[in-house]
C-alpha cells in the first residue's frame, strides 16, 4: 500500500516535471524552494557543501616582509657592497618567489589602478597590502634609487636576465617611446578611477608565463617581449611600464643613488657602453656664452608654452572621450542599443539579453551612461592636460644646461642594476687614501 | 675628508623629496579612509548571477576556478532532477546522452525512494553553470557557481568579473570568501546565510 502511494507520488510529480521540462521557460528569477527538502527514514545525513579557504592574508604579509627585506638588500648591494652579483642573485629570487609562486597579483605596477579607483570609489576598499605594495617601492625609490626595479620587480627581472646583447637606441627613438609610459599610466588611472577597467593587469604580457598558462595572445605577446628584451633591454620598462613614471619621479630626488665609481670619476670612459640602458650621462662639453644665452632664452620659452601645452592636449583629449568612454561597459552596451536596437533580437548577444531580463528600464541604462561619459569628459580634460604638461616639460629641458664632469647614471631612468659598477678601475676611498699617503 | 657644502640643487633635491614623500604618504593616508587590513577575494553573488556560460571561457586558468556547488539544505533530492538530466528525457537513467553536464560532473547516488543525492565532482566541473541553469528553472536553485579558492589565482581584476553581463561578480572579504545559498523556508526568502 505505502509502496503503491509512493509510486504514485512519484508519477505525479513526474509528470509535473515533465509537464514543466516542456513548458521550457527561463524564469531567471526563480529564487524559490519548489521541492521541500525531503524528510528521510533510511537516516541519510546531508553533506554540507566544502568551502576551501583562499590563501591566508597573513601571506600578504609575508610578501611585504619579503618585498622590504630584498629592497633592502638591494640597497645594500648597490650603495654599500657595490655587488652586482648580489643583485643579480636577488633578482632571481624575485622571479623565482613573486614570479612563479606567488604568480603575480597584487603587484606594485598594478596597485596603481587599486589606488585610483579607491580614490574614486568610496565602495571599494582597499586592503592595507595593496597600499604597501604601492608605497613602499616608491619610498626606497625617494631614499635609494630604484632598486625595486633592479631586484623585487618580478616584469623587470623577467626581461633582464634575458639581456644578451643590447644595441643601442637613436637618442630620439629613446624619448619619443619614453613619452609612452606617461600615456599608459594617465590611461590606467582614468580607466581604473572610473570602474572601467584595469588594463595594466589585462594586458600585462609576463603574467602567463608566471602562471604557465594565459590567453594565446598574451602569451604571444609576453614571448614577443622576452625575445625583444634579448637585444632592446627591458623594453617593457622603458617605453612602457607606467610604475616606472612614478618610480622616476621620485629616484629623480633620491637621497642616495648608485654611483658608478665609489670615488673620482676619472672619466676612463671605460663604462661608457655598459648600460645596457643607455642611461649613463656623459661628461657636458663647455658651452659657449652666447649659446648660453640662446639656451636661456628657449628654456623661458618653452617655459612660457607650457601653459598653452596643456590647454591643446587636454582640448584634443577631451574630444577623444566618447570614445574612450567606450571602456565603461554601460556605456559600451547603452550606445550599442542606441545605434542598433536590432540587437535587442540577437539571442546570441549575452549582454544585450541579460539587460533586456534584468527588468532595468532602457532610459535608468542611458541616463547611467551619460553620467559616466559626463565623468569621463571631466578625466579626459585632466588626463590631456597632464600628458601636455609632460610633452611641455620634455620639450623644455632640452635646454636645460647642467654641467657634469663625471660619467653619472640619470637618476630617473636608472634601474640600479650595477651593471656599470664592475667597469669602474677607480678603487674605494679606503685603499685610494693608503696609496695617496705612501705616494706623498 | 672635508664636509661637501650644501649647494642650492641639494636644498632643492632635498625639498622635492620632502614633498614627494608627504605626497605618498597623502596618497596613501586618502586611500586608508576606506581601507582593511583583510584581503579581498573574488565570488559570485548566486542571486545575481544569470547562468550565462562565461564563467567557463573567460578565467586566465585553463580551466576554470568557478565551480557548481551544491547547497544541499536547500535541494529538493527530486528523482527527474532538472540540473542533471537534460529537457525531455524520457527515461531517468544516468547514459550519457540523458546527462545535461558536459563533463559528466554530477554524480547521482540513490539514497531512498524516491530521493536522490547529486554530488559534483569537481575536478570534472568546468563551471558552465548548465547545471545551475537547470536547478534555477526548474528546481530550488540549489546548483549554483562558486569561484574556488583552492583554485583561484585571485586575480587584481577578475577576467570574468570584466565579461560577467550581470554583474555578479564581487570582491568579499577572505574570511567570508563564499555565498552559499541557505534554506529559503526556513529563513526569511531572499536572505542567505554565508557559510563560509
Amino acid at each position: 500500500m505505502k509502496n503503491n502511494l509512493r509510486k504514485y507520488y512519484q508519477k505525479s510529480s513526474r509528470i509535473i516535471l515533465l509537464l514543466m521540462l516542456t513548458l521550457f521557460t527561463l524564469s531567471l528569477s526563480a529564487q524559490q524552494q519548489r521541492f521541500p527538502k525531503p524528510e528521510f527514514e533510511t537516516g541519510y545525513t546531508q553533506p554540507s557543501p566544502s568551502t576551501p579557504e583562499p590563501r591566508a592574508t597573513a601571506w600578504e604579509y609575508v610578501d611585504i616582509a619579503i618585498l622590504l627585506l630584498v629592497m633592502s638588500l638591494a640597497a645594500w648591494f648597490i650603495l654599500r657592497k657595490r655587488s652586482r652579483k648580489g643583485i643579480l642573485w636577488l633578482s632571481i629570487f624575485s622571479l623565482v618567489y613573486f614570479g612563479f609562486v606567488r604568480e603575480g597579483c597584487v603587484c606594485s605596477v598594478g596597485s596603481i589602478q587599486n589606488m585610483a579607483l579607491t580614490l574614486f570609489e568610496p565602495a571599494y576598499a582597499i586592503s592595507l597590502p595593496i597600499i604597501l605594495f604601492f608605497a613602499l617601492p616608491l619610498l626606497f625609490s625617494l631614499f635609494f634609487g630604484r632598486v625595486f626595479c633592479a631586484s623585487a620587480c618580478p616584469l623587470g627581472v623577467i626581461q633582464d636576465l634575458v639581456i644578451i646583447k643590447p644595441i643601442t637606441l637613436p637618442n630620439w627613438l629613446n624619448k619619443t617611446l619614453g613619452f609612452i609610459p606617461y600615456i599608459y599610466l594617465g590611461l590606467a588611472v582614468l580607466f581604473a578611477a572610473t570602474g572601467s577597467d584595469f588594463i595594466i593587469c589585462r594586458y600585462d604580457p609576463f603574467i602567463g608565463i608566471f602562471r604557465m598558462g594565459a590567453e594565446f595572445s598574451m602569451i604571444i605577446l609576453g614571448i614577443a617581449f622576452l625575445l625583444m628584451s634579448l637585444f632592446v633591454a627591458r623594453p617593457y620598462c622603458r617605453f612602457l611600464c607606467p610604475y616606472g613614471v612614478l618610480l622616476g619621479w621620485t629616484s629623480k630626488f633620491s637621497k642616495h643613488h648608485l654611483s658608478i665609481t665609489p670615488n673620482e670619476c676619472i672619466s676612463c670612459k671605460l663604462c661608457e657602453h655598459s648600460c645596457p640602458f643607455n642611461v649613463i650621462d656623459e661628461p657636458t662639453e663647455e658651452l659657449k656664452p652666447e649659446e648660453k644665452i640662446q639656451n636661456k632664452k628657449r628654456f623661458t620659452l618653452y617655459a612660457l608654452l607650457i601653459p598653452v601645452w596643456i590647454f591643446v592636449g587636454g582640448y584634443a583629449m577631451s574630444l577623444a572621450h566618447p570614445f574612450l568612454s567606450k571602456a565603461h561597459p554601460d556605456v559600451y552596451l547603452a550606445e550599442l542599443l542606441i545605434e542598433h536596437p536590432e540587437l535587442k533580437n540577437d539571442t546570441e548577444n549575452l549582454d544585450i539579453q541579460t539587460f533586456l531580463s534584468s527588468g532595468k528600464p532602457m532610459h535608468q541604462l542611458v541616463e547611467e551612461a551619460k553620467l559616466i561619459r559626463s565623468k569621463y569628459n571631466t578625466a579626459s580634460w585632466i588626463l590631456g592636460g597632464f600628458l601636455g604638461l609632460v610633452i611641455g616639460i620634455m620639450l623644455m629641458n632640452q635646454f636645460v644646461t647642467r654641467r657634469r664632469k663625471d660619467y653619472t647614471p640619470n637618476k630617473i631612468d636608472c634601474y640600479s642594476c650595477g651593471r656599470c659598477m664592475n667597469y669602474c678601475p677607480v678603487k674605494a676611498t679606503s685603499k685610494l687614501s693608503k696609496e695617496d699617503k705612501q705616494s706623498v | 675628508m672635508e664636509k661637501k657644502k650644501y649647494t642650492r640643487r641639494d636644498f632643492i633635491n632635498s625639498g622635492a623629496r620632502i614633498s614627494a614623500a608627504v605626497a605618498i604618504g597623502g596618497l596613501a593616508a586618502l586611500t586608508l579612509r576606506n581601507f582593511q587590513t583583510e584581503e579581498m577575494v573574488w565570488q559570485i553573488d548566486p542571486f545575481k548571477c544569470t547562468q550565462c556560460g562565461r564563467c567557463a571561457s573567460n578565467c586566465v586558468l585553463p580551466i576554470s576556478a568557478v565551480k557548481c556547488v551544491h547547497a544541499y539544505d536547500l535541494c529538493g533530492y527530486c528523482d527527474l532532477c532538472g540540473g542533471y538530466f537534460k529537457p525531455g528525457v524520457k527515461d531517468l537513467h544516468t547514459g550519457a546522452e540523458n546527462q545535461l553536464c558536459p563533463t559528466a560532473a554530477i554524480e547521482r547516488k540513490y539514497i531512498e525512494e524516491p530521493y536522490f543525492e547529486y554530488i559534483i565532482k569537481e575536478d570534472l566541473c568546468i563551471g558552465c553553470g548548465k547545471c545551475v541553469a537547470g536547478c534555477t528553472s526548474f528546481g530550488n536553485g540549489s546548483l549554483h557557481l562558486q569561484i574556488r579558492h583552492d583554485e583561484c589565482d585571485n586575480c587584481n581584476e577578475c577576467a570574468i568579473a570584466r565579461v560577467c553581463p550581470s554583474d555578479a561578480i564581487k570582491r568579499v572579504p577572505a574570511s567570508t570568501p563564499y555565498i552559499i545559498k541557505g534554506d529559503f523556508i526556513a529563513e526569511d526568502k531572499g536572505k542567505w546565510e554565508n557559510k563560509a
